[in-house]
């Protein structure tokens, strides 16, 4: 137990700011996942074919390839990307990019090919019939998407969207690999400090599981509340 | 874009390839056989049974997939007393200890659905076995199991791609599968976007590989033909 105490003594401290670590870039990833979800599911959903492709070929490559090769990808091509566009205009300086900026992005685009995979069953599955009465009274796209086809689609998208939670959760694991300092980062350092694995790689194991409980509980209750009156 | 280093990686990541397609096959062997031992198990009346099949299925589902690698990779390794038994021979190899990993994880996932898949089968399907006195054995050979594999279809075909993609994990614990040995050009060369080109390709080839296997198992199977 003393090597979980806070302090210079034990590692609880350090473990406890991973953890607000690992939760505040599953919570970014899972808002730029929303971002791209909002491009992309109306292109899924468009008319033209060639935007169907686009939107296809985004959900068709993130979800066919391993989160990990996503991450090396962003890694070791992140600043490089940035580098050029930069020297676009004209800035020629070494640009170091944030591990928790690149590790948030690369599991935001994981995660909105998710989102967007929910979002697109969710508004399909919405009754024609209310598309059609909004367009007969007059209410133009934008109110007729806000109150109309958000409300709705938010119930039977909110089950499948804790799902997604749960993934974007988990995958930010991998994101240790950049040496962003979060639970598995930090367990890995704990566990090579101490000579301990078992012990630090067991608490981490728990700490997720109290994670994803935790989440469990309010997406439940959220459920409950969008779901009033059905 | 280095369309040369695209052509002469191809080969070094097709042969790496070989080792993802060995960890999943076994994987998914196993953890077929274990996931199949669990939904029975969740099946079960008695509540002591169901809770450890269920806690197992929770412990396994709710961690990712790298702490379990971890766990049992470095972790096992510290307890003396397993140094001493014959499983060290096992757990002291990185691939064993990978497909061990990978086996109880989708071992887990795959008696979740194996299990609705179970549930889902309308009891007057087997209440017509009974009443042509059909003993209880057969049913569950000859009628459940046939019926439950066509459900979990679609689902567990999911399944395989996302262990797949687990397969990748493997790369940190030394293991040089696709990832790893993508990871290893990148880092030599510090040329991402041509690496992920062609090993993201081979991963895309396999998902539809596997995507049009399954459907057409489900095509074969479906009840209306």
């Amino acid at each position: 137990m003393e090597l979980l105490a806070f302090g210079k003594t034990g590692w609880g401290d350090e473990l406890f700011y991973a953890t607000l670590m690992t939760i505040a870039v599953s919570v970014t990833a899972m808002f730029i996942g929303f971002f791209f979800a909002l491009i992309f599911t109306p292109l899924k959903l468009s008319k033209f074919k060639s935007l169907n492709l686009i939107g296809n070929f985004y959900t068709t490559v993130i979800r066919g390839v391993p989160e990990l090769l996503v991450i090396y990808l962003f890694f070791f091509g992140g600043s490089g990307a940035i580098m050029y566009v930069a020297s676009i205009f004209g800035y020629f300086e070494y640009i170091e990019i944030n591990a928790f900026i690149t590790g948030s992005v690369a599991i935001g685009i994981i995660s909105g090919a998710y989102s967007t995979e929910v979002f697109r069953g969710a508004i399909q599955s919405i009754d024609k019939g209310q598309f059609e009465a909004a367009k007969v009274l007059g209410i133009n796209k934008f109110t007729q998407f806000y109150k109309i086809i958000l409300p709705q689609m938010l119930r039977l998208a909110i089950p499948n969207l804790s799902n997604v939670w749960q993934i974007t959760l988990k995958d930010t694991s991998l994101i240790s690999v950049t040496g962003l300092v979060e639970i598995m980062r930090q367990s890995y350092i704990a566990a090579g400090s101490t000579r301990d694995p078992l012990f630090f790689y067991c608490f981490a194991a728990i700490l997720y599981l109290m994670l994803t409980y935790i989440s469990m509980k309010i997406i439940n209750r959220l459920e409950i509340k969008y779901s009033r009156g059905y | 874009m280095d369309f040369d280093l695209m052509f002469t990686s191809f080969p070094k990541l097709l042969g790496a390839t070989v080792v993802t397609l060995k960890l999943l096959s076994a994987s998914l062997f196993f953890g077929l056989i274990i996931g199949l031992l669990f939904a029975i198990l969740r099946l079960n009346k008695n509540i002591l049974i169901n809770k450890f099949a269920y806690g197992y299925s929770y412990l396994f589902r709710g961690t990712p997939l790298l702490v379990q690698i971890f766990i049992i990779y470095f972790g096992l390794g510290q307890i003396e007393y397993l140094r001493s038994t014959f499983l060290w021979v096992i757990l002291k190899e990185p691939y064993w200890c990978a497909i061990i990993a990978f086996t109880l994880n989708t071992g887990a996932y795959t008696s979740e659905i194996l299990r609705s898949a179970f549930q889902t089968i309308k009891p007057g399907i087997i209440e017509a076995g009974k009443s042509l006195g059909i003993s209880n054995k057969i049913i569950f050979y000859k009628i459940q199991i046939p019926i439950a594999i066509r459900q979990s279809l679609p689902a567990y075909g999911n399944e395989i791609i996302l262990m797949m993609k687990g397969t990748s994990l493997a790369s940190t614990v030394t293991l040089m599968d696709l990832t790893g040995v993508a990871k290893y050009i990148i880092s030599t060369t510090f040329k991402p976007i041509e690496v992920f080109i062609v090993a993201g390709g081979i991963y895309l080839f396999m998902t539809f590989i596997i995507h049009n296997v399954i459907k057409f198992l489900e095509k074969k199977y479906s009840f209306n033909s």
